[in-house]
């Protein structure tokens, strides 16, 4: 029963703060309505005795919109974050394809042929669930990383306006760099 | 050291909120003192400061900007109060803890992630420059502290094979993690001080900017975004007992009692060290967070994962 109460409380507030994210006019509370969705998803989780799952869910979640109301608020152009700005644009095709991913997606978690529960869940789902991420696909896991580290290096380096021959002169000997900032650390 | 711990139940969860009131209001009167003394002024008025403020703060009528986001503000202010309140549930005081969760580790590293949120919201709220300036300043620093922090909570959890803070607490009968894990421990302070917006990180509420983050407060607002930002404080302090200070472990006292003084040794650290460190420029933190502390925690988990392998 209280169980129940929760479950639909913390889905009626996804549901509610979700739709806030568009209907405010402020890119603070847009940002923080979807945290707020996406806490309580978290939440949801932490029902289903995911504790893991749901608190990573809480921690990844807030930490991302932290940073993203921190980019948009610095990128945007025109410096309109500042200002009450609509959240839509293009509402009428944004209805028609959230309607129909809502309807399909609605309709697939409704429709499915769920499977009854076979055996039971294991005491430790923290270490089960680890077991199995990391246990068969270790292999997979330890070459995807690298991969990814080498991307977002590279990404930052294709996207910095300054080269290390600004930086440290065309015959790289100029010590310490011409940084706009000083480091931390006397480089 | 019990390995089991029992729920403490609502009343327990009002005193754990009794306590962090109280160790708060101690750590502001030694910060007051300690500055008093600093500066050759009488200590007597500070012994009283945060009654006097509390009370001075309660009759003070609440003003806002223009157009400040009145709710992201408010809710800004009081959930720091909040955050800190459900980081001592972890702590386990004694053999009662407020909350037992098997993945209490992971669960106070997301919550200290919500100070971002919360800080940032305190500068962006007030819809004035100097509040914003603060707010930004913090996420900056938070930047260069959080990921240290969190691969120093890695070290214990991997040592105690386990996120529950109780059984990482129990894991130390023999060595208490602060001895072969200083690193961590050291990493694991800054990060106590840059969430709490003490000592070397207190330029978001810093004097240049009027006072930052905290700079439009006044009344009840501030009342709670200060008394938020000394519970966080004793919060983190009281996070490392368990963590590498070996929980209630200790002889003849009983263990809620050693794991109250326990906080306060931490605590006085903290505060002995503030007035001994200069403040840093967040710009300055960032080289330093990611150069030197995230490559000095890593090895440190490094250490500690191969001791684990090797110990079976």
């Amino acid at each position: 029963m209280l169980l129940d109460v929760l479950f639909w409380g913390l889905g009626t507030v996804a549901v509610a703060s979700a739709v806030a994210v568009f209907v405010v006019d402020s890119m603070a509370r847009a940002t923080y309505a979807l945290a707020v969705s996406f806490v309580a998803v978290g939440l949801t989780l932490l029902l289903m005795e995911q504790g893991y799952l749901g608190v990573l869910v809480v921690l990844m979640m807030v930490m991302e919109m932290a940073v993203m109301g921190v980019y948009m608020v610095m990128f945007m152009g025109m410096n309109p974050a500042l200002m009450p700005m609509s959240m839509v644009h293009d509402k009428r095709a944004a209805l028609v394809v959230s309607v129909l991913a809502f309807v399909v997606l609605g309709a697939g978690a409704l429709l499915v042929p769920w499977p009854s529960r076979r055996g039971l869940p294991d005491p430790d789902v923290t270490a089960a669930l680890g077991e199995s991420l990391m246990g068969p696909q270790m292999l997979t896991m330890v070459v995807v990383s690298p991969v990814m580290v080498a991307t977002i290096v590279t990404g930052v380096v294709l996207a910095a306006g300054r080269t290390r021959y600004d930086r440290f002169g065309d015959d790289l000997d100029v010590r310490p760099p011409r940084d706009p900032q000083r480091g931390g650390v006397g480089r | 050291m019990p390995d089991t711990v029992t729920a403490a139940g609502p009343w327990g969860a009002l005193l754990a909120g009794v306590l962090l009131v109280v160790l708060a209001a101690a750590a502001l009167v030694a910060e007051g003192v300690l500055a008093a003394r600093a500066r050759g002024g009488p200590v007597g008025p500070e012994l009283t400061r945060p009654l006097d403020e509390t009370l001075r703060l309660l009759r003070q009528r609440r003003r806002a900007p223009v157009s400040a986001d009145l709710l992201l503000w408010r809710v800004a202010g009081g959930g720091l109060v909040v955050v800190a309140l459900l980081m001592v549930a972890l702590v386990p005081l004694g053999n009662r803890v407020v909350a037992d969760l098997d993945v209490g580790v992971v669960w106070f590293t997301a919550l200290d992630v919500l100070v971002w949120a919360l800080v940032w919201l305190l500068g962006w709220g007030a819809n004035a420059a100097y509040s914003l300036v603060g707010g930004y300043r913090f996420l900056a620093l938070a930047l260069a502290y959080e990921l240290p922090l969190m691969f120093a909570l890695v070290a214990p959890a991997l040592a105690a094979s386990s996120l529950d803070v109780a059984e990482v607490a129990a894991a130390q009968d023999d060595l208490w993690f602060v001895v072969w894990m200083p690193v961590a421990f050291v990493v694991f302070l800054v990060g106590v001080a840059a969430f709490s917006v003490r000592g070397p990180f207190t330029s978001p509420a810093g004097a240049d900017v009027a006072g930052g983050v905290l700079c439009e407060l006044s009344g009840v607002d501030r009342l709670v975004a200060r008394a938020g930002l000394a519970c966080l404080l004793v919060a983190g302090s009281a996070f490392a007992v368990p963590m590498f200070l070996g929980g209630g472990a200790g002889p003849v006292l009983p263990g809620w009692l050693w794991v109250l003084l326990k906080t306060a040794a931490v605590l006085t650290l903290l505060l002995a060290l503030r007035r001994r460190l200069p403040v840093v420029r967040p710009e300055l933190a960032m080289e330093v967070g990611w150069v030197v502390l995230l490559p000095a925690v890593l090895m440190q988990d490094l250490v500690v994962a191969v001791v684990v392998a090797v110990r079976g």
